[in-house]
């Protein structure tokens, strides 16, 4: 099969590769009818994500079609059209009883190199480094899903590839990042990046009762996005004092949750984007925290911060007194995959969202290395690229 | 065993005397390069050779400080082997004395096989290997029992295991793998058999003397069980003993650690969690 695989920062290339097997009993095989590339691949391309290899297949947002089922797998048969998710989870460890999936205890074959890093190991990840498991990943023609009868979800035919397929990842994550604000009526949510996670978060703040959602981003399609599709107010903070501007809009009290849907690759204008650029190239640090801080600051006094960006180990200058003496409640996480699919699946079922508003780019798997570069460079108003494997 | 204690004695001064060479050797090259580089017949390089003046004190004070150096004299070989390939590269050089160049690869190569041979006695000198680990498993404590009371299901998810067989009311027959395709084997007896704690220990001509415990613990408010394992090794002198020493690599506790991991994989999913044999483009042509 051809699959995009990963030759080091910036070297992607699609290769002929062997197609995947049945390994475990509960695994199954399905062919990929839809894939995409995350902003969260895009960590990988830069090189800031440790313990990658050479040759490793990307790719953590994809469905396809059921072509073959483990031993052990008794809730999917050949022929069913299913929604992968991007975490993998056992669903019978103490995490996964829980609920808290993206936690499971079992899916990391490389669980020691985790709890090096992090003190202890979240769940495997499809195509995100050996760090969680090493698994090849979906932008490919066929993927190989462990514990298949706990992760994908069958998919109605009356719904497109496109409007189920950010069910594998960007919506429920978008979805849990809004949850995680704890949404109160009458409440104000600001949103840093407008990316597809933040443009889909807006949507989400607002079926979870906000009353105003702001987005702040550079680019200038995604802000006209976010104020089209997602019926936010904006800040150009190229343009605008991001601080100075929030404070006007809530009468100096700040946003009473504040979303970091950008991460550890965050720009700014000015001398501190200067300085995280060298200590993250020296390896000092791991991330560049300049929309999280930006974010901690703006906050209202006991308001909540949701952080669904990515972030690979250390930061430097987090104002962690600002956290703490205006108690301010941080939640985050990689996101619970299967607690959102069936539900998010119904919303779209009766039309209340449809997830592929953020879509720019249709191209085929062979494209896949190219439109890196356009999506990371935001060229051509690049926002969400899909690829066509077939 | 007197004769083996002496070996190991006799290894330890030799190990000692290698550290203070090591670091007066240092001082030479950290304090008077061109001296040095003059006396083995290389021209210039001084900061290369301050350099590895560096590492060396660095190496030396390593060997003073390990209790039984065994891995610090390991670091020294390897230290050997980085002087050897540069004294080599001076060699092929046009601008160094030749003869001076092989009398100083001479000495090093000297040096080098006192460094092993000191780093294998110390290595046979070890005796007893003791790991403890512990894992969280969501199962009662009567299942965990249950699970690993069936002593021929453990070698899938003790790594090491070949086969267990069950020879008796409490007797079965052991068989680890070892590299270079040995093999360890032993009879073991269990000494202890409730729900709460196995126990077991080899009996007489083992090539490994072992004992070791498990433990299934009930964690508070139905959060399953807490098991912890201990097994001690004692490794006879030899060559089946530096095997066994060497599957538990430097981490033995890692290793025990990884096998109640398997053990929580198994019986909480049926499986052990695995990338081994999936598709990735390493060692395929390009399309």
């Amino acid at each position: 099969m051809k699959a995009n695989c990963w030759y080091g920062k910036h070297k992607l290339e699609v290769k002929e590769v062997p197609d995947p097997k049945i390994l475990n009993p509960r695994d199954a095989i399905v062919k990929i009818t839809l894939t995409a590339i995350c902003g969260s691949d895009l960590h990988l391309y830069d090189g800031f994500i440790p313990t990658m290899r050479h040759g490793d297949i990307l790719g953590h947002e994809f469905m396809g079609v059921v072509v073959e089922v483990g031993s052990g797998v008794r809730n999917l048969k050949i022929g069913d059209r299913v929604v992968v998710p991007f975490t993998i989870s056992c669903g019978s460890c103490f995490s996964c009883e829980r609920k808290l999936y993206s936690l499971c205890e079992n899916s990391n074959p490389n669980s020691w190199m985790a709890e090096k890093l992090w003190g202890h190991s979240p769940c495997g990840i499809f195509g995100y480094s050996h760090l969680v498991g090493g698994y090849a990943g979906g932008q490919a023609q066929y993927a190989r899903v462990p514990y298949a009868d706990v992760g994908p979800l069958k998919v109605p035919e009356s719904l497109t590839d496109e409007q189920v397929l950010f069910l594998s990842d960007i919506f429920p994550t978008a979805y849990m990042a809004a949850e995680n604000c704890n949404i109160q009526p009458g409440d104000t949510v600001a949103i840093w990046g407008c990316g597809p996670v933040g443009l889909l978060a807006i949507r989400c703040a607002y079926l979870l009762g906000a009353e105003r959602v702001v987005a702040i981003d550079r680019v200038p399609e995604r802000l006209r996005m976010a104020r089209e599709k997602g019926r936010a107010e904006t800040i150009n903070y190229e343009q605008q004092s991001v601080q100075g501007t929030l404070r006007e809009m809530t009468g100096g009290r700040g946003p009473d949750s504040c979303i970091d849907a950008v991460g550890m690759e965050a720009h700014i204008q000015g001398p501190l984007y200067g300085y995280d650029r060298v200590k993250q190239a020296l390896m000092m640090e791991t991330g560049r925290p300049i929309a999280l801080r930006e974010a901690i600051m703006a906050c209202r006094n006991g308001g909540t911060l949701s952080v669904p960006g990515v972030y690979g180990g250390l930061l430097d200058k987090i104002p962690f007194g600002s956290i703490m003496n205006r108690a301010l409640t941080l939640k985050t996480g990689q996101t619970h995959m299967q607690r959102y699919m069936q539900p998010l699946l119904e919303r779209i079922e009766r039309g209340e969202i449809d997830p592929s508003f953020v879509i720019t780019h249709r191209l085929r798997l062979q494209d896949a290395p190219g439109a890196y570069k356009t999506f990371r460079d935001k060229q051509d108003e690049c926002i969400k690229v899909v690829l066509n494997p077939n | 065993m007197d004769a083996q204690a002496d070996s190991g004695n006799n290894a330890l001064k030799c190990a000692r005397g290698l550290g203070w060479f090591s670091i007066g050797l240092g001082a030479a090259e950290l304090f008077l390069p061109g001296q040095l580089g003059r006396l083995i017949g290389v021209r210039g390089h001084h900061n290369l050779i301050r350099a590895m003046g560096v590492r060396e004190i660095a190496a030396g004070i390593a060997v003073l400080l390990e209790k039984k150096p065994v891995y610090s004299l390991a670091n020294r070989v390897a230290g050997d082997a980085v002087d050897l390939s540069l004294l080599g590269a001076a060699m092929a050089s046009s601008n160094s004395c030749k003869g001076r160049v092989g009398a100083a690869l001479g000495a090093v190569a000297g040096v080098t096989a006192l460094d092993v041979i000191c780093t294998m006695r110390l290595g046979k000198a070890a005796h007893a290997i003791s790991t403890t680990a512990t894992v969280a498993v969501n199962k009662t404590p009567e299942e965990c029992y249950r699970f690993w009371r069936d002593f021929e299901k453990l070698p899938q998810f003790m790594e090491h295991l070949q086969s267990v067989h069950v020879t008796g009311d409490n007797r079965s027959h052991w068989v680890a793998k070892a590299p270079a395709g040995l093999t360890a084997e032993w009879d073991a007896e269990l000494i202890r058999d409730t729900p709460e704690r196995i126990e077991w220990r080899s009996l007489p001509g083992a090539d490994v003397d072992n004992t070791g415990s498990v433990e299934f613990r009930r964690a508070p408010a139905g959060h399953g069980t807490i098991i912890k394992a201990s097994i001690e090794y004692k490794l006879p002198a030899g060559q089946v003993g530096a095997a066994v020493a060497s599957l538990f690599g430097r981490e033995p506790r890692m290793q025990t650690r990884s096998d109640l991991k398997r053990f929580k994989a198994v019986i909480e999913t049926g499986e052990v969690p695995t990338i081994i044999g999936q598709s990735s483009g390493r060692h395929f042509s390009r399309t």
